[in-house]
């Protein structure tokens, strides 16, 4: 395709593209898109970045061993997992590379895991191994002792699904790309063939490209392009979420052998330091995008479905129940490139392993439009992105200097997490709005007491740092005030 | 890190701490009191009812009253405010706090913990349903109104009938907050009787026994709860199930202690709070326990007197360096929900509080094999039962390694 110049009135030289939605992949095209001359806007419904699916999914990197190969979901998988550790290192997100068992229960199960080892091996997965249940014992001496055998896959990872998104988003926005959040797009002007702009609530770009990155809303956003894409369910994933559990549990991911509707009821360390136990996998009506809820059964299932995997749960550490929607795409696969509409390019039907898949496909994804419009690199490109200061993780010398910089570093907020007023003001400052904005990037609240103790302050903060009254100051998005007047 | 050191150090800033700072600071030790919060008082200072100190001063007095008289008698005592521990270190008595003065160690003889108790999150009882805002720990919304002065809803219900959750049903119905009523999922009151007549009866909120909330609704904002009756053993009937509308939930399930900072100390494994002797020495002798870290207890008058007996005994075993005396374990036997303390020190004379399993007419509290008995009228599981024992009698206990404390029924 020929090299398409164009000059904006701000002066930006190189194509426009539109990126719809800043869950973690959207915010990691976008970034990579920042690679190559243009203007990247990023337009979020959402108050936040990271708010939709990305939010309450497992925060599993996975290795690939669960994907039919041929399919997009396992070629990305693989390759997603083998850049997740340097994505992490240059954006500063949390990774941990604990590796994952799947546990057969039932010499029945052995089969299944043969077949596992197979597909992962045709797809390249390191590593992997067969261990007989003494050995899946000794390593794991929580597991049920009915274990027959387990595979054993060291190249599987756990992160921060949202902290993620953040650091995507920020560092796009660092080398130049805009961010629109709480804009929902309502339209796409398409003529000739080609996609020639983007209308919001709120305002209309032209654009040269447009990146369907919508989650849960890719099917509402193919079809304003008119393009037909397959039909998207929304699939509920219940969890429970346990914190200071014994390090015993937290050794690696555990799987169940997998269905052929999932990969079943999991037992997931979380990077700090807690446990997630779930999904269950309950495909919703079509037009149910935001039943967030739990449920009695739900719960009761992925409780029992853990306790199959580890029978000692200590389910009193549990602090939380909740609940994610992930798209489940009819045809079983991620839906990737462009259409038959130029110009519109698709990041969607993302269901797992979406996350671990998220930065392989941005990479490739970016390059295809940069191809296809004939983009330049732009050498002012930086992938690093610096975290906001974890203080209490740092050396004493380090923190200490760091409170000498600014004492509010040395002013702990929430002390189930450890998170400082320095952390949560920097966290204000780099844009987060609402009380779980803050939470997201930072921790604060999600500890033990789930933000009993820390809450009131965390509000004062976001009240005082961004000048509004704490009536006006949202937990979530619009109408969720946490507090709603003053006393008389 | 700059090092201080100290004879005794006390963790948190609430009346337990200030009051074991305060009696080590008068048995001549050295002694830092660290809190976290900006000012001492913890959880008192926003306690602005009045009830507090019947017992230690023989008036009533409203929590920052009460939290003022145990901050007259600290003068001898160092206090550090807005200063967090981070962590004590397993093998000895030497500790790490930051503040916005930085890092220090502290190097102390003995330790005092008195970090209290957090409440209990709505997650812990795995209800289903949605995560809107205008959920609240009961102590968090009394934060909210008495420190913040700011309102946290229009229309509200209280989930358990712990004694927060029945104050601030009176404060919320006082601030002109709809207060729709107090669920409970046990067919007995959690809190004291007098906090039920006072914050519910008087102001005409009913409390809804054998209930609870089986489901949250609403996005953004919660509108709304499903109650459920619940069966003799708690499990909720759906049949029963009726939606409740209000934006405001205040949680007060109960309360968990504070013990995560010194994951080394033995803990009581039915409340999780540390396990510590009639001295309130822990297994760990250098450590001391006091307050709402033990277990959480009724009145302040009580965790202020075992906060003073922690903080003499601290700085006894900092000046002598003394091992712990030879201890009797104390076992919960039938009847009895929580026990503190864990060991006793026979031939000393000892408080043994315990609350019961279930509430009865009239009991008998039983410890130990020769059966020395109480008898109670009136057992009810919100409130402790205290059991003095004379030196006679836990010397007579000496001969058995395990003593059980029993509650029966008495017909």
């Amino acid at each position: 395709m020929a090299r398409k110049h164009k000059t904006k009135a701000n002066g930006v030289a190189g194509a426009s593209i539109v990126v719809v939605g800043a869950g973690v992949v959207g915010s990691l095209v976008a970034r990579e898109l920042t690679r190559y001359e243009g203007e990247v806007r990023i337009v979020e419904r959402e108050p936040d970045v990271g708010w939709g699916v990305t939010k309450a999914n497992s925060a599993i990197v996975h290795a690939g061993f669960h994907e039919r190969p041929g399919t997009c979901s396992a070629r990305f998988c693989v390759e997603g997992n083998a850049v997740f550790a340097d994505v992490c290192r240059d954006l500063e997100v949390p990774f941990g590379r604990t590796g994952a068992y799947v546990l057969a229960l039932a010499e029945g199960e052995r089969a299944v895991l043969e077949e596992l080892r197979g597909r992962g091996e045709e797809l390249g997965v390191p590593g992997l191994a067969l261990l007989d249940g003494g050995e899946v014992r000794k390593r794991l001496p929580d597991v049920n002792p009915e274990v027959v055998a387990a595979l054993w896959a060291p190249s599987v990872g756990i992160t921060e699904p949202w902290a993620l998104a953040v650091a995507a988003a920020e560092n796009a926005v660092a080398n130049g790309a805009i961010l629109h959040v709480g804009e929902e797009v309502t339209g796409l002007t398409v003529h000739g063939g080609r996609v020639r702009a983007v209308r919001t609530d709120q305002a209309t770009y032209d654009v040269d490209a447009v990146v369907n990155a919508a989650g849960l809303a890719a099917d509402r956003i193919a079809a304003l392009a008119g393009i037909t894409v397959p039909g998207l369910t929304p699939r509920r994933g219940e969890y429970l979420l346990l914190v200071d559990v014994p390090p015993s549990l937290r050794e690696a991911v555990l799987f169940p052998v997998p269905t052929a509707h999932s990969k079943g009821i999991l037992v997931v360390p979380t990077v700090d330091g807690g446990l997630l136990l779930g999904p269950t996998a309950a495909d919703l009506p079509p037009t149910q995008r935001e039943a967030t809820e739990t449920t009695v059964e739900g719960l009761a299932f992925a409780l029992n479905g853990a306790r199959r995997l580890v029978p000692d749960l200590p389910v009193g550490k549990v602090v939380k129940v909740f609940a994610g929607l992930r798209p489940e795409p009819a045809d079983g696969d991620f839906w990737l490139g462009e259409t038959d509409i130029r110009g519109f390019y698709q990041a969607a039907g993302m269901r797992s392993p979406g996350l671990t898949a998220a930065p392989a496909i941005a990479r490739w994804l970016a390059g295809e439009i940069a191809a296809d419009l004939g983009l330049a690199p732009r050498p002012s490109f930086s992938p690093l992105r610096l975290a906001l200061p974890r203080a209490a993780d740092l050396p004493p010398a380090e923190w200490n200097a760091l409170i000498a910089r600014d004492p509010r570093y040395g002013r702990i907020v929430c002390r189930c997490n450890r998170v400082t007023e320095g952390e949560i003001a920097a966290a204000i400052g780099r844009g987060a709005r609402t009380v779980d904005g803050v939470k997201f990037r930072t921790r604060a609240g999600f500890g033990r007491c789930q933000g009993g103790t820390c809450t009131d302050r965390i509000l004062a903060l976001l009240a005082r740092e961004t000048g509004r009254d704490p009536e006006e100051v949202p937990v979530q998005g619009p109408g969720s005030a946490l507090v709603v007047g003053r006393v008389r | 890190m700059r090092t201080h050191r100290v004879d005794v150090l006390v963790v948190g800033g609430g009346a337990a701490g200030m009051a074991a700072a305060a009696s080590a600071a008068r048995e001549g030790a050295k002694t830092l009191l660290v809190e976290e919060g900006s000012r001492l008082g913890g959880v008192l200072d926003q306690c602005i009812h009045p009830g507090f100190g019947l017992h230690r001063y023989r008036e009533e007095l409203t929590g920052p009253e009460f939290a003022h008289r145990l901050r007259e008698d600290l003068r001898g005592a160092d206090v550090w405010t807005g200063q967090s521990l981070l962590e004590v270190e397993p093998g000895r008595p030497r500790a790490r706090t930051v503040g916005a003065a930085g890092l220090v160690e502290i190097a102390a003889k003995a330790v005092v913990w008195a970090a209290g108790a957090r409440e209990r999150p709505l997650g812990a009882l795995r209800v289903p349903g949605t995560r809107p805002a205008g959920i609240f720990v009961a102590g968090l919304a009394q934060r909210l109104v008495n420190i913040h002065g700011l309102l946290p809803g229009r229309r509200a219900l209280v989930v358990g009938s712990g004694d927060i959750g029945l104050i601030m049903a009176r404060r919320l119905h006082l601030e002109g907050v709809e207060v729709t009523g107090v669920v409970e999922i046990r067919p007995y009151p959690g809190g004291l009787l007098r906090n039920v007549v006072q914050c519910l009866d008087d102001f005409g909120i009913p409390l809804l026994l054998s209930h609870t909330v089986v489901e949250v609704h609403g996005r953004g904002r919660l509108s709304g709860v499903t109650l459920a009756e619940v069966d003799g053993s708690g499990i909720p009937r759906p049949e029963t199930g009726r939606f409740v509308e209000v934006d405001t939930l205040i949680i007060s399930v109960g309360l968990v202690p504070e013990v995560e900072g010194i994951p080394f100390a033995p803990r009581d494994p039915a409340t999780g709070g540390l396990a510590a002797s009639t001295r309130l020495q822990t297994p760990v002798p250098w450590l001391f326990a006091a307050g709402n870290c033990l277990a959480p207890f009724d009145l302040v008058d009580t965790v202020a007197t075992l906060g003073e007996r922690a903080g003499t005994a601290a700085a006894r075993y900092a000046r002598r360096g003394l091992s712990p005396a030879p201890t009797v374990a104390l076992g919960r036997g039938p009847g009895v929900a929580v026990l503190v303390p864990s060991f006793l020190v026979p031939g000393e004379e000892v408080t043994l509080y315990l609350r019961a399993s279930l509430p009865l007419a009239q009991a008998r509290v039983t410890v130990g094999p020769d059966g020395f008995g109480r008898v109670v009228r009136g057992v009810r599981p919100a409130e402790m039962i205290e059991v003095r024992l004379s030196p006679e009698e836990t010397k007579a206990l000496a001969r058995s390694r395990n003593v059980t404390v029993e509650v029966t029924t008495l017909r």
